[in-house]
């Protein structure tokens, strides 16, 4: 089947909700079409809990050129200043927007928006809906998007490729999974919005949807990726199941302790303490742990994250959700008892490479949101900086793309391009038998990365990682996928996301390796120092078939020079 | 331990069983992947972000709707476990049911703030106090995972009852002191297969896993819906 649409979407997280209505307040003849592979309340950014940065309140002391300033800092000088200074001008109306949308935003007494100190800030800018703001920002702008009668939506449609032509987007294909047929979208204007690639790693915080799709799927059709080295650690994961414990709670006033009783952080961070940005703290707890003064447990050393002393009400008012979630996960009331958590793979800092107009190098392709790389948070993103990107850069997008998709026609794609996908996808690989099962290649692969890839790494650990990836795409040649049946086969779309996986996992390693420096989330024991003079620039990805092949380009300064990171 | 789950292919019903070693502290969605993983791969179940936020993983555990990620299976102090799709929906695989009737019905009561005067350019930033703010927000909590309609009688029994979940969200827009689309929603609740069909089984507050309390807003949205036709009689 054949279907055709002005803009195609895909994604429907904060990014690609945002890029839609965008793109609808645009221009209502627009014809906008959303896919995505869950509904679209179910998606990934819901599970966002700390809040929102935005600069409120200049005339209580804070600034854009300090939220700029801590956004650069905090990526460790490796975000693009001119990107940065443009998106700390854009938050604050979105903030509004969803206001006058709905968003339950926590309130002060005189009734005006609240805010809260998050890791890294100079001032107390995050604006939050008790511990639950992706929650009430995916709702919100999911109601607001069903009052325009021009978005149309396929929910649960699974993307499979991009179709490109001389260089500009002709549209996609996907699965309708209900059925499992293949559809071809045809559209002047696609904008990818899939969300990160969190689940490379076992332990994390990420949902199980969050398996790097589009990033996937834009490398394999020749779009570099950018910066893919740089993972971000959460200090605060749920052990054991990695369930995040928001940043807000230290933002509250909660503390990290080792089994001495010690908050250690006083020798990491003396000033910021525990609101010293993620790669400070994490790297600052998982040195304790190496070190022999975590708390032991049956499922590996932890940290104990202390909010005894806020009290019930202010927890209660403040972070209900993860007072509900330590008791239903671990049992454990916060009220009552510290938390077990230990740092945990939470953001892909780097992603599809687009310049701060969300676009590609293909032209009619746009990326928002984690899939892409701006880039606004460099090595290291800054808590609460991330659906702020969403919010502005899905606003950007769908702009740029109900512009582009004015000025242009449609143009038809031959349907041989359909049934070749269609064989690849049923013949090849539905069709295909083989002895391996994709559950077990997809559980090495964590393996790996949470050993090599993690918060130390070393070249020899690394080098052996990449092996050991080389060997696991080498055995996914060989998977066989259970269910041969084409209606809603999850077992199919598993082993999609494993393939994908794969590749990802592979730039992240071959990044990873040839940065010999430290810098934010990517930390090196054999080259423990930041090295501007060789690597102030950003790596860029592209696919071969004997593994990606690196380029690098400069980083934007505007004015703020990199100087050394102290907190 | 053992797992009974109930199974459909698009063609046939029918009943698979696997037996899971149980560790402490494993939810019954734990159970699930291993299944999935190491036993049976067509298994099929929606899930995502398992800690009971998105609303993918509602189904019949031990005959009660549950969300699979937070249910531990100690809990349900039972030998055997039974898995089965959530009622009152059609079943398109496995515990995977068709939900697109949820949302078409959700999105009829007109669940988003209504504004007389929108600025999109410019935006001004409304006033809430936080006890504005309290007197909705419990129904902004619902997850969209239709529970509460799985066990509703009068959803069983109308195709075109638009059930608890959208009447939740229904009243709370109706209570946001943003709102000002009162007049344009009541009608919405208050049609054929509106608030009046409701039978007050109260199940699914019962089983709601947010606490979002669906009944109470039906009960409440009666009010209003009374209170709409004397205003519009008074008008007249
Ligand atoms: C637990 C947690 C808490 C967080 N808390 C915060 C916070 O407090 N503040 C903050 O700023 N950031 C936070 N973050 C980060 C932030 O939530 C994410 O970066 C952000 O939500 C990403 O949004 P997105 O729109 O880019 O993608 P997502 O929300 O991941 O959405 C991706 C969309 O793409 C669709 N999709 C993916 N692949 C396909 C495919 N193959 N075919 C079709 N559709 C597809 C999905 O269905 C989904 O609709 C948190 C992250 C985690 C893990
Ligand atoms: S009201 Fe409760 S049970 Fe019903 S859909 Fe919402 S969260 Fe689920
Ligand atoms: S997986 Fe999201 S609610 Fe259970």
């Amino acid at each position: 089947m054949r279907v055709q649409h002005d803009i195609v979407i895909v994604g429907a997280g904060l990014a690609g909700l945002r890029a839609a209505i965008a793109a609808a307040e645009k221009n209502k003849n627009l014809s906008i079409a959303i896919i995505s592979k869950t509904y679209p309340i179910r998606c990934h950014s819901v599970c966002a809990e700390g809040g929102t940065a935005a600069v409120l309140r200049e005339d209580e002391g804070d600034s854009f050129d300090l939220h700029a300033w801590d956004t650069v800092k905090g990526s460790d000088f490796l975000a693009d200043q001119d990107a940065v200074e443009f998106f700390v001008r854009e938050i604050p109306r979105e903030i509004l927007l969803l206001d006058n949308w709905g968003c339950p935003w926590s309130r002060r007494e005189d009734g005006k928006i609240a805010q809260r100190a998050f890791g890294g800030q100079s001032f107390n800018r995050t604006v939050f809906a008790k511990d639950r703001t992706g929650l009430h920002e995916v709702h919100t702008l999911y109601e607001r998007s069903l009052m325009y009668p021009n978005i149309v939506r396929y929910d649960e449609y699974f993307l499979t490729n991009l179709i490109i032509e001389d260089n500009e987007i002709r549209g996609v294909t996907a699965i309708e999974l209900k059925t499992g047929d293949l559809i071809l979208f045809e559209a002047k204007a696609v904008i990818l919005a899939t969300g990160g690639a969190g689940r490379l790693y076992g332990f994390t915080t990420y949902s199980h949807q969050v398996t790097g799709d589009g990033m996937a799927i834009a490398y394999r059709c020749g779009i570099p990726l950018k910066d893919m080295e740089f993972f971000q650690f959460h200090p605060t994961g749920l052990v054991p199941s990695g369930i995040l414990i928001s940043e807000a709670a230290r933002g509250e006033g909660g503390y990290l302790r080792n089994k001495f009783g010690e908050r250690f952080m006083e020798k990491y961070a003396p000033e910021r303490m525990e609101l010293a940005p993620r790669d400070v703290v994490a790297r600052a707890m998982w040195k304790e742990i190496i070190e022999g003064r975590g708390f032991e447990s049956e499922h590996g050393a932890y940290i104990a994250l202390d909010l005894t002393h806020l009290g019930e009400e202010k927890i209660e008012e403040r972070l209900p959700l993860i007072r509900e979630a330590a008791k239903k996960f671990v049992g454990i009331d916060p009220v009552e008892e510290p938390l077990p958590v230990r740092p945990v793979a939470h953001y892909t800092m780097g992603g599809i490479h687009t310049n701060m107009w969300t676009e590609t190098p293909v032209k009619g392709l746009f990326a928002a949101g984690e899939v892409a790389c701006v880039s606004i948070h460099g090595a290291n993103r800054l808590g609460s900086n991330s659906t702020a990107e969403c919010l502005v850069f899905g606003r950007v997008a769908g702009e740029k793309a109900a512009e582009y998709a004015m000025r242009k026609d449609l143009k038809h794609v031959s349907n041989e391009i359909y049934k070749e996908e269609e064989k690849r996808i049923y013949d090849e690989f539905l069709g295909k038998s083989g002895d391996e099962s994709p559950y077990q290649i997809k559980k090495e692969l964590n393996e790996v990365m949470d050993k090599c890839f993690w918060i130390f790494r070393t070249g020899e650990e690394m080098k052996e990682g990449i092996k050991k990836i080389r060997e696991l795409k080498e055995r996914y040649k060989n998977v066989e996928i259970v269910d041969k049946k084409r209606r809603f086969n999850t077992d199919l779309i598993y082993a999609f996301e494993v393939g994908f996986m794969l590749d990802l996992a592979e730039v992240v390693a071959v990044c990873a390796y040839a940065r010999t420096e430290s810098r934010g989330a990517h930390y090196r024991l054999d080259y423990p120092n930041r090295d501007d003079e060789n690597w102030l620039k950003h790596s860029l990805a592209y696919y071969t078939p004997q593994g990606p092949k690196l380029e690098y380009i400069p980083v934007k300064i505007t004015k703020w020079k990199p100087v050394e990171r102290k907190y | 331990m053992l797992f009974r789950i109930k199974r459909f292919d698009g063609e046939k019903e029918y009943w698979s069983e696997y037996e899971v070693e149980v560790r402490k502290g494993m939810t019954v969605l734990d159970a699930l992947f291993y299944i999935r993983e190491n036993l049976d791969g067509s298994l099929a179940f929606r899930v995502s972000c398992r800690m009971g936020v998105c609303g993918s993983c509602a189904m019949k555990i031990n005959h009660k709707p549950r969300l699979a990620c937070e249910t531990q299976i100690a809990d349900l102090k039972s030998d055997v476990i039974v898995i089965e799709p959530l009622d009152n929906y059609k079943v398109i695989k496995d515990l995977i049911v068709d939900f697109d009737g949820f949302f078409k019905k959700h999105a009829k009561v007109k669940p988003y703030l209504i504004r007389k005067v929108e600025n999109y350019e410019k935006p001004v930033e409304l006033i809430q106090t936080p006890k504005q703010l309290d007197s909705y927000y419990q129904f902004a909590l619902c997850i969209k995972c239709g529970a509460c309609y799985s066990v509703c009688p009068a959803s069983a029994t109308r195709k075109d009852y638009l059930g608890p979940a959208a009447f939740a969200s229904a009243y709370r827009f109706i209570k946001d002191s943003r709102d000002e689309g009162k007049e344009e929603r009541i009608p919405e609740v208050a049609c054929d297969g509106g608030v009046w069909r409701c039978h007050f089984a109260a199940e699914c507050s019962e089983v709601c896993p947010k606490n979002v309390d669906p009944a109470k807003a039906v009960q409440k949205l009666r009010w209003e819906a009374v209170k709409h036709s004397i205003r519009s009689l008074l008008r007249w």
